[in-house]
């Protein structure tokens, strides 16, 4: 299909949304590398992490591709303040103990899924080719967090109090998932972008299914934060970002 | 409290169709298909699997080092099993 200018902008914003969250999440993953409780989780959360980052890659170069003003993957990535992210909070937060990151990640892929999934049908034939390739690696983390909250929430006494303070601390994050401004819900109408808020019911289904299996109650629902896809972020961007940054900054085109 | 310690999994992973699976390590997870996960995210990354099993390493029944003169060397002399005492015409090319 052509992009009409009006289309343009919107559609950036939606790219780099997109990149933001795989981003970040995949940099708080990175974090563990080196300190997960096992070799072999070390690895797993790293394989993760590198998924979404390569997710972010080609987010970021198509945004890059669509702005049209010469900013590529790098740029994007790096030589962004923090008022310009527009990432989910939920991805920003620190990572926690074992439990509250694997809780995350539950929270996550299990809304990552269905929408990867629909936006496979996009009209936009790049952002669909991202979503099929994004799709198989969203799957197996789902699968590798939901096991994991099974037999954390089902595991010891410590562990399921773990699991089980991760998920009320998170929950309140949870409500920017399916958020959608006039720009996007635009988007939505032109066949571009997945509707959010009709994946609700799916990701609450996948969601109950698994915290039944864990034995955690379900936190209720309440007050949810909010400000990320506006730029409004919390304390703890700017610490990932000076670090995520630092080479960049400190050496400007540096490349290996 | 001690942690009890997590069982060990051997892993066997098939490359390609029609190859067998082989043994390839070990990995440490709480039951069978968390050692599923844990053997895909330690032996998988480069492309290496299209089928893993993995088995308590309890369940395997393994021959004592000690025992290695009367299980192997009595095969040592018999190398008229390999083989490599006929040649293979060229017609046949590569066999």
């Amino acid at each position: 299909m052509s992009r009409g200018d009006a289309v343009t902008t919107p559609l950036f914003d939606y790219a780099l949304r997109l990149a933001d969250d795989a981003l970040l999440l995949g940099h708080r993953l990175s974090e563990w590398c080196g300190r997960a409780p096992t070799l072999e989780e070390d690895l797993a959360l790293a394989n993760i992490g590198l998924d979404l980052i390569g997710q972010a890659r080609q987010l970021y170069a198509y945004a890059g591709e669509v702005e049209d003003q010469g900013r590529d993957e790098d740029r994007l990535a790096y030589l962004r303040q923090e008022r310009e992210y527009r990432n989910l909070l939920l991805v920003e937060l620190p990572n926690g103990d074992f439990a509250f990151t694997i809780v995350r990640q539950l929270l996550h892929a299990a809304f990552m899924v269905p929408f990867w999934e629909r936006l496979q049908a996009s009209r936009d034939q790049i952002l669909a080719a991202i979503a099929a390739r994004s799709l198989k690696e969203a799957r197996y983390h789902l699968r590798h967090a939901a096991e994991w909250v099974i037999r954390l929430g089902d595991g010891t006494e410590e562990s399921r109090d773990r699991a089980g303070a991760a998920l009320d601390e998170l929950w309140p994050w949870t409500g920017e998932l399916f958020e959608q401004d006039a720009a996007e819900r635009a988007l939505v109408e032109a066949g571009i972008a997945v509707d959010r808020k009709a994946l609700k019911p799916v990701w609450d289904a996948t969601v109950d299914q698994v915290l039944a299996e864990a034995t955690l109650p379900r936190p209720q629902a309440g007050w949810m934060q909010t400000g990320g896809r506006r730029g409004l972020h919390t304390e703890h961007l700017g610490y990932l970002l000076a670090e995520l940054q630092h080479l960049q900054r400190s050496h400007p085109g540096a490349t290996w | 409290m001690a942690e009890q310690p997590m069982p060990l999994w051997e892993v066997f992973i098939r490359s390609r169709n029609g190859l067998a699976h082989q043994h390839c390590g070990s990995v440490h997870a709480a039951d069978a298909e968390m050692a599923l996960q844990a053997a895909r995210d330690v032996y998988t990354r480069r492309g290496e699997g299209l089928s893993i099993w993995v088995v308590p390493s309890g369940a395997i029944t393994a021959s004592d080092p000690a025992d290695k003169g009367p299980l192997f060397e009595p095969a040592a002399s018999k190398i008229y099993r390999h083989p490599t005492f006929y040649e293979i015409p060229e017609e046949v090319g590569h066999m």
